[in-house]
């Protein structure tokens, strides 16, 4: 009896505080923005600048002690609808707050950390090195059907796409396809099982952020250009994405200075390359978001 | 003994008897609640001892944080779910019947347009299947439990199926992507993400609901049936056939059904080995997307409040709705099967 009633205790406690534990959640201690540097920043959003935005404020808060970096995923669409509703410090996406349809984008400030170059991926076994961008075009809208067809064996084209949400795939169509509508095909949430079924099915080509390659699928040259560094930075190779922290307004204290430190060299010429990502400092050119290219 | 204890003792003795009213089921579920609520009165009258109010106070409590999140929850969705119809205009009959999926396009290129037909399709297609498969594997299972090999099926069997209710769902997914899909690919043929695939994965994910509710509905049934069916010559094989199946009958549906239900919800397993391709499968090693894939996918980078989001919300609240017309077909079973005895 006396067993069976604490139990119960037990359980209606452990229930009463997951239910607080999940008010508590959702708020968020308002950051402290004076000189001395303390206070609560969250970063929400893209996965793919979350480890770079991570491993950054590691460093940062052991350089001031006084401030907590939380840094979160979701993806770039929770990002931008965090900082624009203020519950989140610092918005994370891989596409222009512009090109998101439902974001407020003029409350918004970009912060360009880095930029992350695609390449286009195909199975190994396919003997092709480079595609025109009008082969890729006809391949990723589904005209061309066989790798026969540009110069490859006699095998059947096997799409791997990003869900449209994705930046990736915002950004590939964009800059590689020329804003084309894709043919249905495999759909993966993530950039890692796009690379395993890219790998591992006869035929299939999909897109991955540079960051993503490991030598077990073959980068396929756009135009003869190659998606390297160099290519990138010059504007030779069209198809990159910018890395956006967004604030809401003008960032101060705290969110401020971790910002502006990841535009240091301490970020830029370690984490960011190590990650497979190129330091938004070392580029050549700048592009808005509506696509349009000039030189820094 | 104190007075107050006596008092207690004595309600408590009247509790076990409740009056039932057969063949209405709402009405003597209100009745019961109107009898408790009549002895929770009088208990207070009573003035109880600390122990007895204590745990009055914490069920009481857990039992309205499980209603008030379920309410919550519903309201929630619904309001979430139907913005797509109410502020952005969607009408229906293009939501549920329509293969067009282009969130993204612009209103001048005759977007955005979200029909959801094939991942409806989808859904059911995958859960169907598994459930034509799993449930024969599963009742048979839990023929051997229950009365083939009480025994060595309940040493050995239940806790291997307990086993395999354990494992995640992601883990289920791994395998599925890096064993049954290769597997398919070169014994089979296609691709390998496959609606194939899909319910082979499902199958083995919804054994466990199926053979663990219809092992229970098996034993629970009184022994004299069994014994009188021998008596009267038939065989095992033909007691259970005969006898005791039917008899277990609206328990095992029970089980498919949530069988059923959990297929129909599950998402990451599945989204691993169906390739996601957003068009109405036309074989079965056609890749193909589920509703609660389409979901995930396209969630985390979709600004809330928008449109696209909006449809997403509106997928969820079809699949609570499915999940509510499951729970409501469950429920006539039991109801049909109390009648029947």
């Amino acid at each position: 009896m006396l067993k069976k009633s604490t139990f119960m205790v037990f359980a209606v406690l452990c229930l009463t505080a997951l239910l607080v534990l999940a008010g508590c959640g959702g708020s968020k201690q308002a950051t402290d923005k004076t000189q001395q540097l303390s206070g609560n920043v969250t970063a929400v959003g893209s996965t793919a600048i979350q480890p770079l935005a991570e491993q950054a404020a590691t460093q940062f808060m052991a350089k001031n002690t006084g401030v907590k970096i939380v840094v979160q995923g979701g993806g770039s669409g929770v990002g931008l609808t965090q900082v624009s509703q203020g519950a989140a410090d610092i918005g994370n996406s891989d596409i222009f707050a512009e090109e998101k349809s439902g974001i407020d984008a003029a409350q918004l400030v970009d912060h360009q950390v880095a930029v992350v170059g695609m390449a286009a991926v195909i199975n190994p076994a396919i003997n092709i090195d480079n595609l025109t961008k009008q082969q890729l075009v006809d391949i990723f809208t589904g005209k061309t059907t066989n790798w026969s067809s540009v110069g490859g064996p006699d095998q059947k084209i096997v799409l791997v796409n990003r869900p449209k949400a994705s930046g990736t795939r915002a950004t590939f169509k964009k800059y590689a396809l020329g804003g084309a509508e894709e043919a249905n095909g495999i759909e993966e949430d993530s950039s890692g099982t796009v690379r395993k079924i890219v790998k591992e099915t006869p035929g299939a080509i999909g897109y991955l952020a540079l960051s993503y390659l490991d030598g077990s699928v073959k980068i396929v040259n756009i135009d003869g250009v190659a998606p390297t560094k160099d290519n990138i930075v010059t504007g030779k190779y069209p198809v990159w994405a910018y890395m956006h922290c967004y604030t809401k307004g003008k960032p101060g204290g705290a969110i401020d200075a971790f910002l502006n430190y990841l535009m240091t060299d301490d970020v830029q010429k370690t984490i960011v390359p190590q990650l497979g990502y190129i330091p938004g400092t070392e580029m050549k050119i700048v592009r808005d978001s509506g696509g349009n290219v000039k030189n820094k | 003994m104190s007075e107050t204890q006596a008092a207690t003792l004595r309600i408590n003795k009247e509790s076990i008897y409740i009056p039932e009213r057969a063949g209405h089921p709402v009405r003597s579920f209100l009745y019961r609640e109107m009898l408790i609520m009549r002895k929770i009165l009088l208990h207070r009258a009573l003035k109880l001892s600390g122990s007895e109010k204590l745990g009055r106070i914490l069920t009481t409590g857990a039992a309205a944080i499980a209603i008030i999140s379920t309410i919550t929850i519903v309201f929630f969705i619904s309001t979430k779910g139907l913005s797509a119809f109410l502020v952005d205009g969607i009408s229906i009959k293009d939501f549920l019947f329509s293969t067009h999926w282009l969130p993204d396009r612009l209103p001048e290129d005759g977007g955005p347009q979200v029909g959801v037909l094939a991942f409806l399709i989808g859904s059911i297609v995958v859960s169907m299947l598994a459930v034509l498969l799993s449930a024969p594997l599963s009742v048979a299972c839990a023929v051997f439990i229950a009365e083939i090999a009480p025994n060595w099926g309940q040493r050995v069997l239940q806790p291997a199926i307990e086993i395999l209710a354990g494992i995640p769902s992601v883990v289920y997914g791994y395998v599925g992507l890096s064993v049954l899909v290769p597997f398919i690919r070169n014994n089979v043929g296609g691709l390998g993400f496959s609606v194939l695939a899909g319910f082979l994965v499902l199958t083995v994910m919804i054994l466990p609901t199926i053979v663990s509710i219809s092992t229970d509905s098996l034993r629970a049934l009184p022994g004299e049936w069994k014994e009188a069916a021998y008596a009267l010559g038939s065989t095992r094989w033909q007691a259970i056939r005969l006898v005791l199946l039917p008899a277990a009958r609206s328990g095992i549906m029970t089980g498919i059904v949530l069988g059923l239900a959990r297929a129909f919800g599950e998402a990451l397993a599945v989204q691993m080995v169906i390739g996601n391709t957003r068009k109405i499968p036309t074989s079965i090693l056609d890749p193909v997307i589920t509703l609660t894939s389409a979901i995930t996918m396209d969630m985390g980078n979709t600004p809330m409040g928008s449109l696209w989001n909006n449809a997403l919300w509106s997928m969820g609240l079809l699949l609570l709705m499915m999940s509510c017309f499951f729970i409501l077909v469950i429920r006539f079973i039991s109801l049909k099967g109390g009648a029947a005895r």
